[in-house]
Formats: structure tokens, sequence, C-alpha cells
């Protein structure tokens, strides 16, 4: 299977081929350096992607999080669940506090993305 | 009795990214009163309700969302003891730098300043300026205000969408919104390519199949009450309408992306006129006004691509208006720079003191394999290229820099005139 990358790593915004064999392995080409290069080949074996939300939990104001690392691609609906799941917050949240450990089974974890800043507090 | 009720070395109108990161910068240059004044009850600016990924890539070295930028920045200006009046807004700014304010706190009140630096950042084109035909039903969103109800509010302003414009605020919407639950039926492009930035087209449109129709706009709204679709047409190389290519689009939400202005309502109400290209004041290599005194910085002086360069240009503000109001003055200059309309602008617009300057330039359509020239076109007639620069591919979406050395713009006589252009 052959498919068309455009690299976003840096403004060139290299158009990169990927050959992907039968038996997974991936050929890329057209990369403009070896950072694309990699980006390229995670594309088509694992892409994986940050998952950003907010926490709407009664009485608060909503509250930006993330995943701590980039989780699969494919389990960001999953994840957006997760999140929509949360009903109660730590007392006296910081930024970067665990929110949810180890997300679907993705090893990332969502972290509060801002602290006292919030709606002015 | 003092014709003011207070006075600081330099205040700062906006505590976004730019104003906090100007405010820093004054202060690490040795001016221990600084002043941000922010109309919202909290600092940060617009980056509170940008809760996705992209930011501080240049600054902090890592990335982060739009609210951990903010709030480290926030850390910075508290750490050094910056005094911040939240919740206040300047009604007028004066010449000779005095600062009218309201607030429900101290209500209104006058502050002397030494200098002045404007970072209000900007804010989007309305629907207004589109003047497309049809019903005006309620549905219809700049995609700024729509992200401030997701992220701030805490609400879905509509389940199917359509988004005109591809400006990365509206792409970033179309993922928030379909990572929501919302059904992003396309985007729709007036120009043949998009304005928004290629990471945001692959993660926030590839990446969800949402389309991307380029060369195409909104060309009739339908709907009472509330929007219940929109008729979209393909343009042709001037922007109209082709008859025969409408098709209808059933939605309830149409989001506008279509360009951020900078927000110069101060700036020309103490009568410093505005860039026509930049929409923001013409400014020196120290990002000052024709006023004395008076600078600015971020997305009210040009819009930039990312808040870590709106911050990047605060500190060359800072620093020079704590340079200012503690007497430092280098070798005036006098050399004005040009554009060639390829070129769109160019700030700063002048150098005024002979230093090693960075100007940054944006260009007006896409160009493949262009060369950027530099010639001086001396007072005495004499005209010489002073640098050249080979491109892969330039575009609007991108703002470019090059180096003028002090070396390189030393030499040149007052009066002389840079002109940047494309061939
Ligand atoms: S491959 Fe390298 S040069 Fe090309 S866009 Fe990616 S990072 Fe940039």
């Amino acid at each position: 299977m052959n498919r068309k990358i455009i690299c976003i790593i840096c403004p060139r915004s290299c158009e990169i081929d990927a050959e992907i064999a039968a038996d997974g392995s991936v050929t890329v080409s057209g990369f403009g350096c070896q950072r694309g290069k990699r980006y390229a080949e995670s594309e088509c074996i694992n892409p994986v992607r940050t998952v950003t939300s907010t926490v709407c939990v009664e009485g608060h104001a909503p509250l930006p999080v993330r995943t701590d690392k980039p989780v699969p691609k494919a389990k960001m609906f999953e994840c957006m669940k997760a999140i929509a799941k949360v009903k109660a917050l730590p007392p006296d949240l910081h930024m970067g506090d665990v929110i949810l450990e180890d997300i679907c089974g993705t090893g990332a974890n969502l972290i509060a993305a801002a602290g006292r800043m919030r709606n002015g507090n | 009795m003092a014709a003011w009720d207070y006075e600081y070395s330099v205040v700062v109108i906006g505590g976004g990214p730019a104003g906090m990161s100007a405010a820093i910068a004054a202060h690490d240059c040795g001016v221990s009163d600084v002043l941000i004044i922010e109309r919202e009850n909290a600092l940060g600016g617009i980056l509170r309700q940008c809760i996705h990924c992209g930011f501080g890539l240049e600054l902090f070295k890592e990335e982060l969302t739009g609210p951990e930028f903010a709030e480290r920045l926030a850390e910075q200006v508290e750490q050094r003891g910056i005094e911040c009046k939240l919740s206040t807004m300047v009604l007028n700014v004066s010449r000779d730098k005095l600062i009218t304010t309201t607030s429900a706190e101290e209500g209104v009140l006058t502050i002397k300043a030494g200098a002045i630096i404007f970072a209000m950042g900007c804010r989007e084109r309305s629907r207004g300026a589109l003047t497309t035909p049809g019903t005006r039903p309620s549905g219809i969103f700049s995609a700024g205000a729509a992200q401030r109800y997701v992220n701030i509010e805490g609400y879905m302003p509509g389940k199917e969408v359509v988004i005109l414009g591809s400006g990365d605020i509206g792409l970033i919407m179309a993922r928030r919104m379909t990572l929501e639950g919302a059904h992003v039926k396309l985007v729709c492009e007036v120009m043949p390519y998009s304005g928004g930035l290629a990471r945001n087209i692959e993660q926030c449109l590839h990446d969800f199949d949402i389309p991307l129709l380029l060369s195409h706009t909104v060309t009739k709204i339908h709907g009472k009450g509330r929007l219940e679709g929109v008729t979209i047409s393909q343009v042709d190389e001037r922007r109209r309408p082709i008859p025969g290519t409408e098709q209808y689009v059933e939605c309830d939400t149409l989001l506008l992306s279509v360009g951020l202005i900078p927000e110069n309502e101060l700036t020309t109400g103490c009568g410093i006129p505005l860039n026509g290209a930049t929409k923001g004041a013409e400014v020196d290599q120290d990002r000052q006004t024709e006023v004395p005194g008076i600078y600015a910085c971020g997305n009210v002086l040009h819009v930039h691509d990312l808040a870590d360069y709106a911050a990047e240009e605060a500190r060359i503000a800072g620093k020079a208006a704590a340079e200012l109001v503690r007497g430092e003055t280098g070798t005036p200059a006098d050399i004005r720079l040009k554009t060639d309309g390829k070129v769109r602008y160019t700030v700063p617009q002048r150098i005024t003191v002979k230093k090693d300057v960075t100007v940054y330039y944006r260009v007006s359509d896409v160009f493949d394999t262009p060369r950027l020239t530099v010639t001086a076109k001396l007072p005495d007639g004499e005209t010489r290229d002073i640098l050249t620069k080979k491109y892969i591919r330039l575009a609007p979406g991108t703002m470019e820099a090059v180096k003028l050395s002090r070396d390189l713009t030393g030499e040149l006589p007052d009066g002389t005139v840079l002109e940047f252009r494309l061939n």
C-alpha cells in the first residue's frame, strides 16, 4: 500500500511517500530530513496524538486537561469518553496534577493543564 | 495634588503572552516598577481558551497547551513581583503617556507612564465584513467565540457544523467539536490554499476525514430562528462564485474563521496611524511607534503565526522600553523599509538606531522557488543589493525573517530606503 504523508514537523511541509509492504515493513522517501523520516514511519506504524480536552465538574469552571504523552490515534475517542466520565477533581489542584492514571490503558496519564489561573483563581 | 493617581516607569496594556513577555523583559532590564493592565479577571489572554497543544516549543523548548504556556509566563510575572491590575479596562491613552482606566474596584483612574507598551492582541474578523446573502438566524459564530463557549463556558454551540475559512482557529475547532461529538461536515476556503498551518490541516481535518474544499465559499445562509443550512459555491480565480456550482449543505452551526485583525482602538485613539497591510502601528526596530515612548508588540502590531513569536517580539519592546526609561540610547539612523507588493509587509518599517535588526515579513501569495532581494536605494540615487536569499516555497500563512546585521545597515546614509522584493 502507498501513502502520502505531509510532514508537520517543520514549515517546509515535505510530501513524504510511504510504501507499506505486506509484512508491515515501511519504506519512506521524499523526506527533507531525518526527523521527517521518523515522523512518516511512526505515522504508518503507530500514529500517536496528544489528547487535549476539558473536564467539566459540577460547580467548577471547565478544567483544561491533556495526556502527558501522545496516545495511539485510534484511542482518541475512547480517551474522550473517559474524560467525560470524570466527576470529581482533587482539592487544591495544581497544573500537572494527575486526573486519571494510565488513561484507557495507553500508559499515558491525564493531567491538569491549568491550575490556579483558571477563571481568575 | 498630582494630575494622576499612579505613576509607573513602564505600563503594559494587555496581559496575554505578548503583554506578559514585554513586562518580564522590561523588569529583567532593570525597571522595577512595571504594571500590566488586563481587562479579564486573569492573565493569559486568548491562550486561556486555546487548550490544544502546539505552544512553547520556541520559548520553553517543550510542547505545551495554551493555558500551560500562559501559566508559565504568569508564574514568571509573579516571581518578579510585577504588578497587575485585572478586570481593568483602558479607556484612553494620550500622547503624553497618560492612561485612563476604569474598573469596578477603583473606578476611573489616571496612570502616568514613562513608557507604554501596547499588547492588546487581535480580534476576529466578523461575518458582517463578508456580506453573505440570506437570512440572519442564530447558529453562526466566529470560531473563537465557539472556542470560548466550548473550552471556558463548557457547552457546545451545535451539532452539525460547517466551517467557513481555514484559519487555524477554525481548524482547531473542527477537531475540538468532532472530539466532543459534533459532526463537522466540511471546511470551505475561498482561497486556493489554506490559511492554516500544515499540522492543523493534517491533525484537525485529515485525522477525522473532514473535507477541505479550496476555492469555495458560503454564498447563502438558510433558516429562520436557527440556522438550517448553507449554500456553498466554487469560486473563480477572482473569488467570484461560479454559477451552477451551488450545493446545499444542511447544518445547524456555521463557524467563521476568516482571519484576525489587530485590536487598535487605543492606538488610533492617540493619533498613531496604522499600516495598511499589517493593520497595526508602524514601528522601528524596537517596536516603538511614531510617538516616542509608546511601543506595540504581539498581535496588536501584526498577526503572528505562533504565540511564541508574539512573545519573542514582545521581549524586544520590553527591553527597549526599559532602555528608554533608563536613558540609554544608541547611534541614530534613518532608514525606511518598503515592499514590492509580493512582499506584503515588513515589521519593522523603519530603522532608527544602528544595531542588528531581524526583519519579519509576510508574502501576499504562494510562490515556488522565489528569491528575496533587499535593495538599498541611497539618497544620492545609487542602488545596491545588500542581501539575497533563496527559498523553496513562500506562503502567506508563514511569517519569514531575515537578519540585517549592523555591519550591513550601519554603512547606509540617512534617508536610505530598503526595498524588499521577490523575484
Ligand atoms: S521532512 Fe524534515 S524538512 Fe521536511 S517538513 Fe519534515 S522536518 Fe521539515
